[in-house]
């Protein structure tokens, strides 16, 4: 068993450090059960199942570490990872920023670990993409999706008498359908802790939907448009500033954060009023573990506070060496929409493009955040407030920091994925104007 | 880790350097336990034979086993700090099953006589429950089985005997370069790998092989405080299939030219000083005016471009729609193959696929699935004749035996399609760059790679650059910046006029390409002299906020 609870791994841990004779040790215990099938042309292509337990031991002499991971639990097994840990630390070199390790902390829980989701099985699994395959063959498309499940937990303790503990659960799906002549493709993509809030077959409906609806797309041309991003797109798009919310790359003058001059832009209005993000892990959409690698607590943090810069992540040398707070970098992403449904932000938009997708984002110019990719799965040009027809796909050049100068509207937020690194997000449909597409796509 | 992900540390375009987990995969330990060898060969064999005796005795048609420790050492620094030092070891079995027609895998790290059944046994077991929902039995290419074999990567320094305070000081010495140089920042890293693994098959063959893979980079920055313009040069090295020795620059591995670049060994404390020289002047360069240019790509940028417009859209599992959910489809359909005429590129262009090329990251003895490796045409004289295929794809395009082409990252990942090198063929006739060049009225000319994207079906794409030197009326005309070309890869490659003879071919390499779900990392090289495209598109990339 993969999965322990709080104090079997409280026990394990505490065993472990007592074979310490470092002048700082930390050790970490993390484990992870679960599971992924992966289908196309609408049959199972790959399945696998997967279980792992994982001590890593951290040993300190004065500003010298070294780590050891092991997997096996027996007491000899335990007492060599601590001395082999010893040993690596006193061959490391001496690191001027390391930081000594926090004491006791008070932390306080959220609600990541659902039962029904580590219940999940191969044969859950494998009827969960039945249903999605199923809906592919009655509308006469093809299939390729993806479902993954996990369970895990982790656990920190170190010489200095903190502790940590926190369990998550998590399944993540995603589906394309494509017709057979290749014309249409079409897109879903779900997240969750909790697998009952999973419906494969719906997403499969809009998937299918789109692919339909995106067939035979008439080519327009490239330029500035008005533009509404699916949740699932603006997420995509946003990832690259959520990373670049760093204090030390902006004092270093290495970042969009940076001040021409010196410093960074902190307090400064850099995007529109409507533009509020922050992290919770407490948010009830979007729970996640209440410390982080530093054993520090999580709380809500605002990041950008009506288009202003409200906080950047301070490490804690960075955070020593500026003689400011402590900033832990964000726990989960959140931001601050309206009420609008997607259907209402279409309807009142005179002239303007639905973008279904975004992909293959790649970072242009880090200094101006310029991002360039493509739409896909389903684009469309709307008007008078309907969607007239699909378009042929477009490559854009914009800058996530631009886009979010030009808001028109936010819609409702809901929780979404990064198509890229399968992190969940809580945002918004976005209407934003003078979107820079830069060239045409032939693909579907 | 994904490319994105390692390209993203690679770039070091943030000050707080972001390690993805997975880079660091397996346990750490003490640096002399590398050099140790795992478990004996004879070891291996006997508990793959329980392992495919146990999948057969419930009901495999056919069973593959792979025993595998890898290993791992990653040392990252920048300015006079060392930031990390990684030393990794992975050991485990992967069993891999057909068994009521479909395929069924399973992992574990419990290298035991009574863990490899029960992970066969485990693995037979998800055959069956997919054999439920299957449409179409697999059908494997016939392999032979070439019996107790071997194979090494022809290293002459194993990079994990060299100590790793050597290392460490020979990247703070990178370090000191760049910083005495006047560069604001520096970032420097070694990263070496070593694959030990042992296949066995149900076709009768037992296959050692000991792969190893280096890869030195720097990034150098420079910051103009008063603009708060910065600018960045990577370094020209490239990921290798080779041993420490990369590393051991000689004087006829240098390739002179506005900047010196490097073909199967590399100079690192040149190129730092070249790239400290070169990033400054890049703070000073002309932004470029776009419209259409004629490119002159070096090989150290040209290896991306082949990479995502010819490598990944000629991969059958993308073609047959197996990765339309994530990286895509390709526009390289079937019918376009079968015609035989489909002209992909100009007469010039010669693509050939390999995993044989001496110093490449593809070089392997036989691949995952036990198929002995070849070369093979993918694009002669311009025309689309052929693709990467493995054994349950090999009767889809006609073929009698796999072209050798599956892998997986690790013992716990199954193994599936990936690209080996695939490299443009030389120029056949006698040309220099400097005579490329000379013939250019209105050109730019690239070097090292940059920025990428492309669509999901591979049409459309853009690239950037490290270097770009404006080139007017056949001469050097100075640096630009803000670059990036855009085209549409059957234009593009139908727009390649001229291409450089033998003695300027180099492999340049993705260290980390992914691809699948859950994603796998694979290496891969490409070849090729430079190369010139007439009349690309550039844009323009600078932008204000």
């Amino acid at each position: 068993m993969a999965i322990l609870k709080k104090e079997e791994a409280q026990v394990l841990l505490k065993k472990v450090l007592g074979f310490s004779k470092a002048d700082e040790c930390a050790v970490r215990l993390g484990g992870r059960e679960g599971g992924n099938i992966r289908y196309a042309r609408n049959a199972v292509s790959t399945a696998g199942d997967m279980s792992t337990l994982e001590l890593t031991v951290l040993s300190t002499f004065g500003k010298r570490t070294g780590t050891t991971t092991i997997n096996e639990f027996d007491d000899a097994s335990l007492e060599k990872a601590v001395r082999r840990s010893e040993e690596l630390a006193q061959l490391a070199p001496e690191d001027p920023e390391y930081m000594p390790l926090l004491g006791p902390q008070t932390y306080r829980e959220s609600v990541t670990y659902v039962p029904a989701t580590a219940a999940i099985t191969p044969d859950t699994r494998a009827e969960a993409v039945a249903r999605s395959i199923q809906v592919s063959k009655e509308e006469k498309l093809e299939a390729a999706g993806f479902l993954e499940n996990s369970t895990t937990f982790d656990a920190i303790m170190n010489s200095k008498g903190l502790f940590a503990y926190n369990t998550d659960t998590d399944v993540i799906f995603s589906i394309t359908t494509r017709n057979q002549a290749g014309t249409g493709s079409g897109y879903a993509a779900r997240g969750f802790n909790d697998i009952t809030k999973l419906d494969t077959y719906t997403a499969t409906k809009i998937a299918a939907s789109k692919a339909n609806g995106s067939a035979d797309a008439k080519a327009i041309e490239p330029g500035k448009y008005t533009v509404i991003l699916e949740p699932v797109a603006a997420a995509y798009m946003m990832e690259n500033m959520f990373r670049a919310l760093d204090a030390r790359s902006a004092d270093e003058g290495r970042s969009f954060m940076s001040k021409p001059g010196g410093g960074n832009r902190l307090g400064e209005q850099l995007m529109d009023e409507k533009v509020t993000i922050y992290s919770d892990p407490f948010h009830p959409e979007l729970p996640v573990s209440t410390w982080n690698n530093d054993g520090a607590p999580l709380e809500k943090m605002s990041w950008i506070e009506k288009g202003k810069v409200k906080n950047l992540a301070y490490s804690r040398f960075w955070a020593q060496k500026k003689a400011v707070k402590y900033v832990p970098g964000p726990s989960n992403i959140i931001m601050e929409g309206g009420n609008a449904s997607l259907e209402e932000l279409i309807a009142s938009t005179e002239r303007g493009i639905l973008v279904s997708r975004l992909w293959y984002i790649r970072m242009v110019d880090p200094q101006t955040l310029l991002l360039t990719g493509l739409t896909r799965d389903g684009t469309f040009y709307i008007e008078n407030g309907v969607i007239k027809h699909p378009i042929k796909n477009f490559r854009f050049n914009e800058s996530p920091v631009i886009m979010l100068n030009n808001v028109e509207a936010l819609g409702k937020p809901e929780r979404t994925i990064s198509v890229e690194s399968y992190r969940s997000y809580l945002i918004p449909p976005m209407k934003l104007r003078d979107f820079t597409f830069t060239s045409l796509s032939d693909a579907v | 880790m994904n490319r994105k992900d390692f390209l993203q540390l690679s770039a070091m375009s943030f000050g707080a350097l972001m390690v993805p987990k997975s880079l660091f995969a397996g346990n750490d330990i003490d640096p002399a336990h590398a050099l140790v060898g795992g478990m004996d060969v004879a070891m291996k064999k006997q508990l793959a034979d329980l392992a495919l005796n146990a999948a057969r005795a419930k009901g495999a048609t056919y069973a593959d086993v792979r025993i595998g420790r890898y290993l791992n050492q990653f040392i990252l620094t920048r300015e006079k700090r060392v930031q990390s030092i990684s030393n990794t070891e992975s050991f485990g079995v992967g069993i891999r099953v057909i068994a009521n027609g479909s395929w069924g895998f399973a992992a574990s790290n419990n290298v035991t006589r009574e863990g490899i059944i029960k992970t066969a046994e485990r693995a037979v077991a998800v055959a069956k429950a997919n054999a439920k929902i299957m449409t179409e039995p697999v059908q494997l290419a016939p392999q032979k089985g070439y019996g107790d074999v071997n194979w090494k990567t022809p290293i002459q320094q194993n990079a994990f005997s060299v100590p790793v305070k050597d290392k460490v000081d020979l990247l703070l010495q990178v370090n000191d370069i760049a910083m005495l140089g006047g560069a604001n920042f520096v970032n420097s890293a070694i990263m070496g790998v070593n694959e030990q693994k042992f296949f066995a098959s149900t076709d009768g063959s037992y296959i050692d092989q000991d792969i190893h893979r280096l890869y030195p980079f720097f990034v150098v920055t420079k910051i103009d405080k008063a603009s708060g313009k910065f600018e960045t040069r990577r370094s020209l090295s490239s990921p290798v299939g080779m041993g420490f020795e990369y590393l051991t620059p000689t004087a006829d591995n240098k390739v002179a030219g506005v900047v010196t670049r490097y073909k199967n060994r590399y100079d690192i404390l040149e190129d730092v000083k070249n790239a400290t020289a070169d990033v400054t002047q890049k703070i000073k360069a002309k932004s470029v005016e776009p419209g259409k240019y004629d490119l002159v790509l070096d090989p150290s940028h040209l290896w991306l471009t082949i990479h995502e417009s010819v490598a990944h859209p000629t991969e059958l599992d993308r073609v047959l729609g197996y990765e339309a959910n994530y990286a895509g489809t390709s526009f390289l359909t079937l019918d376009k193959w079968r015609s035989g005429n489909f002209q992909f590129g100009s007469k010039l262009v010669n693509i050939v696929a390999d995993k044989l090329q001496p110093g490449s990251l593809g070089a392997v003895g036989y691949d995952d699935e036990g198929v002995k490796c070849k070369e093979w045409d993918i694009i002669k004289d311009g025309v689309l004749v052929n693709y990467q295929a493995i054994r349950d794809q090999a009767h889809i395009i006609g073929l009698k035996e796999s072209q050798g082409c599956c892998y997986a990252q690790s013992w716990e990942d199954v193994q599936f399609q990936r690209m080996p090198n695939i490299s443009l063929k030389p120029g056949k006739d006698p040309l220099s760059v400097d005579d490329m060049i000379k013939n250019v009225e209105k050109g730019i000319y690239i070097v090292g790679d940059g920025s990428f994207s492309i669509d999901q079906q591979r049409y459309n794409f853009q690239f950037g650059g490290q270097l770009f030197y404006e080139i007017k009326n056949g001469k050097i005309a100075g640096m630009l910046k803000d670059v990036a070309y855009q085209a549409n890869t059957r234009e593009f490659w139908n727009s390649c006029t001229a291409i450089a003879d033998k003695s300027d071919y180099r492999l340049g390499g993705a260290f980390n390409d992914g691809k699948g779900q859950p994603g796998q990392s694979n290496a891969v090289s490409h070849g090729s002299s430079t190369t010139r495209f007439n009349g690309v598109n550039v844009i323009n990339t600078a932008r204000k906020i």
